[in-house]
């Protein structure tokens, strides 16, 4: 790239910063950044794996090949037959954790765009409207906030009752503040930015502002934080599950659930917990890998 | 101290800054720029942005990073060559013998640590002075840069200054251990135009007051003129033309330089004289080896100026690096 | 400054009485509603019926909520239904546990992630900032409860190094004047205790700090990644005062004022991990007892601490705010 390229880049960036353009650059740079391929990878391991679940597991969920091999003391790990071991009833832990991927990836993925649109939905009427809608919908994301997220969860699927949708619920209502001030700071600072001043000078009517200039640009921020969410709405289903307000069906199978019932089982079965958690750890980083390069690709900031 | 009566107190000679980039090809910043100083003289080093002359001083300072940046040449000092003196020899000379003033006085300070101690901190690290005597000559030197009620103004914070303030107090750091080279880039640039006159007055003062050498870094012609007793003009890494005050004033030979004056507004100009802006952009450049470099704005440009790169030639007490320079006064035909 | 703390204070209002009536219909809101609430699933009517009457549950909803808000005031959130005591002795119980460990952990954080961050940023692109780069990436991806088991499985299961569960050996003779068995220990010389107290402390410690660790570790990087391009450090270089005063007070002290707010709102966030470590490790602490109220469907419990925990959240949040205030001069005078 040539110094006048490099320069016109930046003109076009500080018109309109986090508008199109500069989504296209980003785009380019994640493209080219290793971190970021490795995220890819992993995302695309884990949606394929939900997808094709059926398919590719040797077992069904529920199966019990290996009920007659299973005492109380022995709980056989990883072996040719089981690549990842028995469960404690004796079901093929690889096929229970192939199947674990599609309740995480549909929690994750309605939980965040959930949360999400009501975030959005939040954050416009706070940043577009101004005045008391502001201060009314900002207290009602303080009060949200001063719960800390997992405990709200909980509050939150104690009374929806056990079930997959209101751990969906409960995990896109803690994230629904998140988005509503993410967007609000972001319209108000585009709102006092230097083209949103020129084209309120033009005399351009205060609704199309909104909608053409300020809140396109307003999304950059957004989206990363859409992707880092899927992360952490995975993690935080996992930890429902965990503390026993996953699914109702226990024979579904969660990798949280399956992290809190080998409990019992640490010392003589380490399998049960490791590959649940490695489960959760690779479809989680695969989207925080993304996500946080995408936030450096997005902020000039971030390239030196 | 040997040779400050003998010869040039600070001796600048090819000095070459090359920044390297990973994947990228290197950009020279500055180019064999070469110059002395002497004590109680003050230097113009005068360019456009991107001339290299803020380079130039902070090769001499010693303040380029050390990744990625190449210096060389020489920068004597005292019979020392300071590019190969150890990083701990330099920190000695920095701030005691050769002090540096900046552009930007609001970020140039710490926000968040009193004036005072911004102060004092120079004291204790070049003169072993602590506490109460430290804080003593702190406040005596914010009185000596014109700040008023020093003792108050040490416990402030930066935030809490004007802008010419803060300029007084950085000058007042950087006048601490009366070094001997004071190097100023672009002092007055971020300030009111009656504060700047103000701080020109005060450094000219203060460079009679301790004899020191003065390399005043700038781009306005305007502070050349009421301070600077030589002047080197830089043009893309490389210096054009250098000469005393006057007769750069009187003649300008560089079509560079003669565009400088020409942009400037002068009080002898005929009423109603338009102000020349020189053409196109200090981006619009020429690399060296394939010629003069101000070739592509140049209005005096012949088929010579391109191909090689012009020479710099020493002529009648100043030197000159161009092919075809403006006429003197005698050769413009009548 | 008072009148920011008084602010802020004044703000704590609004908050807490909103988190009130959401609790309140919360509870309204529980399969089962109230009185089952009150005395657990398997209550028969006449109890139920009697516990109605006695909160006057068939009241209407605003009596209702002004004698909830009145009892929540006097810290009286009724009984649990686990353990038939009140709500606020178990409170009593459990959050000196919990306090210990947190404040463990965010040591940990603390006193390893600022160090770890700054070198990362010194050591920009090799290999110990592209190491903890990646480390704080996995930091937030692994969740709390498998680190917990992992943690659990190599150094107390396998390698012996540490108790695989509980806050103290159960053959442990020791008086606990303050719940705090760390200081218990100390306090009462038996020093056996507090050092068992330590050991139990470690794993659920690392634990719990993953996620606050790797958010220093990061922000610490970015902070010191950016003050170390601002003009004050070339001033301070060109200062010549030793890399010691430059780090500490001109790089440190200005990186460290976002990570400040950060650790604040980590501090905050421990209680969402805790009720995942304490699980895992057995720890007597709040997040245990929490955990177990979910199970047990002790609504009181919940409702209690819920508030009593968003109350500290936002106090703790304040206190951060109060002591940005003190340290960064540029809000101390707004």
């Amino acid at each position: 790239m040539s110094l006048s390229q490099v320069e016109a880049a930046t003109e076009s960036d500080q018109l309109e910063p986090g508008g199109a353009n500069l989504r296209r650059a980003a785009w380019r740079r994640l493209r080219r950044d290793p971190v970021a391929l490795v995220g890819f990878a992993l995302i695309a391991m884990f949606v394929l794996v939900a997808i094709l679940a059926p398919l590719i597991a040797p077992y069904g969920p529920r199966d019990q090949p290996g009920a007659g091999l299973i005492t109380p003391t022995t709980i056989p790990g990883p072996s040719a037959e089981h690549w990842f071991g028995l469960d404690e009833q004796g079901r093929d832990e690889l096929s229970r954790i192939i199947y674990g991927a599609r309740q995480s990836l549909l929690v994750g993925v309605v939980a965040m765009l959930l949360g999400m649109a009501g975030g959005l939905v939040l954050g416009m009427l706070a940043g577009a409207f101004g005045r008391w809608v502001d201060t009314v919908v900002m207290r009602i994301v303080d009060v949200m906030l001063s719960i800390p997220g997992l405990l709200m969860a909980i509050a939150i699927a104690a009374v929806l009752g056990q079930s997959l949708t209101s751990v969906m619920i409960a995990i896109a209502v803690i994230n629904v503040p998140i988005f509503a001030r993410l967007l609000r700071g972001q319209m108000l600072s585009q709102r006092e930015s230097d083209y949103v001043l020129a084209a309120r000078s033009l005399g351009v009517r205060h609704r199309s502002i909104v909608l053409s200039h300020v809140l396109p640009n307003s999304m950059s921020p957004v989206i990363v934080q859409a992707t880092l969410t899927l992360a952490t709405a995975i993690i935080e289903a996992a930890a429902l599950s965990f503390l026993g307000l996953g699914g109702a069906d226990p024979s579904v199978p969660e990798w949280g659930r399956m992290l809190a019932s080998t409990q019992l089982y640490l010392a003589s079965a380490p399998h049960l917990a490791l590959f649940p958690g490695l489960a959760i750890v690779i479809a989680a980083l695969g989207f925080t890998l993304v996500g946080e390069r995408l936030r450096e690709a997005l902020d000039p900031k971030y390239r030196r | 101290m040997t040779n400050s009566a003998t010869g040039p107190l600070l001796d600048v000679r090819d000095l070459t800054v090359t920044f390297t980039r990973r994947g990228g090809p290197d950009t020279r910043a500055v180019d064999g720029v070469s110059f002395q100083v002497s004590p109680g003289q003050t230097l113009g080093l005068v360019g456009e942005s991107g001339s290299g002359k803020s380079v130039t001083s902070l090769a001499v300072m010693g303040l380029l990073p050390r990744r990625s940046v190449s210096v060389e040449g020489h920068v004597y000092f005292d019979g020392d060559d300071l590019l190969t003196l150890p990083r701990d020899r330099m920190r000695d000379i920095r701030g005691r013998d050769m002090a540096m003033v900046f552009q930007d006085p609001m970020t140039s300070l710490n926000p968040v640590v009193p004036i005072g101690v911004q102060v004092t901190e120079v004291f204790e690290r070049h003169q072993d002075m602590t506490g109460e005597a430290a804080r003593k000559a702190a406040a005596e030197l914010l009185d000596r840069v014109g700040i008023p009620d020093p003792g108050r103004r040490l416990k402030e914070y930066p935030h809490q200054l004007s802008g010419g303030m803060r300029q007084r107090a950085l000058i007042a750091m950087a006048l601490a251990c009366r070094p001997r080279v004071l190097i100023a880039d672009e002092p007055t640039t971020a300030l009111d135009v009656t504060i700047q006159a103000q701080i020109l007055e005060l450094l000219k003062d203060l460079v009679q007051d301790t004899g020191a050498a003065l390399i005043m870094i700038t781009h306005d012609l305007g502070v050349v003129a009421g301070l600077c007793d030589t002047v080197h003009v830089m043009y893309a890494g490389r210096v054009v033309e250098s000469a005393g005050r006057r007769e750069l004033f009187a003649e300008p030979r560089h079509p560079y330089t003669g565009g400088l004056l020409a942009s400037v507004p002068r009080l002898d100009a005929p009423r109603g004289a338009p102000l020349q802006p020189i053409p196109g952009s200090p981006t619009d450049v020429l690399s060296w080896p394939d010629g003069c470099a101000f070739a592509p704005r140049c209005p005096n440009r012949i088929d010579a100026c391109t191909g090689a790169p012009p020479p710099l030639e020493a002529i009648g007490g100043r030197t000159l690096r161009c092919v075809n320079p403006l006429p003197t006064a005698e050769e413009v035909p009548a | 400054m008072l009148k920011f703390v008084v602010r802020r204070l004044l703000l704590l209002g609004p908050i807490l009485l909103g988190l009130s009536v959401l609790l309140f219909f919360w509870v309204r809101a529980l399969p089962g509603g109230p009185a089952v609430a009150l005395l657990g699933e398997r209550a028969t009517p006449e109890s139920l019926a009697r516990v109605e009457q006695l909160y006057g549950l068939n009241q209407p909803w605003y009596v209702q909520y002004s004698k909830f808000l009145t009892r929540a005031v006097q810290l009286d959130f009724g009984n649990s239904t686990q353990t038939n005591r009140p709500v606020t002795e178990e409170m009593a119980r459990t959050f000196p546990a919990t306090f210990e460990l947190a404040v463990a952990a965010l040591l940990l954080a603390v006193a390893v992630g600022i160090p770890l961050g700054y070198l990362a940023a010194r050591h920009y692109g090799r290999w110990l900032d592209n190491l903890s780069v990646t480390g704080s990436l996995l930091g937030v991806a692994i969740p709390v409860f498998f680190l917990a088991y992992i943690l659990k499985y190599v150094f107390a299961v396998r390698l012996g190094w540490f108790p695989t569960q509980g806050r103290q050996d159960p053959r442990m003779d020791a008086d606990h004047p303050t719940g705090l068995y760390v200081l218990d220990g100390i306090l009462t010389g038996n020093l056996e205790a507090s050092w068992d107290a330590v050991m139990h402390l470690v794993l659920p410690a690392f634990a719990l700090a993953s996620i606050p660790l790797a958010i220093i570790v990061r922000i610490t990087r970015a902070s010191v990644l950016d003050v170390v391009h601002e003009d004050y450090v070339r001033t301070a270089e060109a200062k010549g005062l030793w890399e010691r005063t430059i780090t500490r007070r001109h790089v440190l002290r200005n990186a460290l004022l976002p990570v400040v707010t950060v650790v604040g709102l980590q501090a905050g966030l421990l209680f969402s991990g805790a009720i995942l470590t304490e699980t895992v490790f057995a720890f007597d602490g709040v997040g245990r007892f929490v955990a177990e109220a979910i199970s047990n469907r002790d609504y009181a419990v919940l409702q209690g601490f819920i508030l009593v925990i968003a109350a500290l959240y936002v106090l703790i949040n304040l206190a951060v705010d109060v002591s940005y205030g003190l340290i960064d001069p540029r809000v101390r005078v707004k």
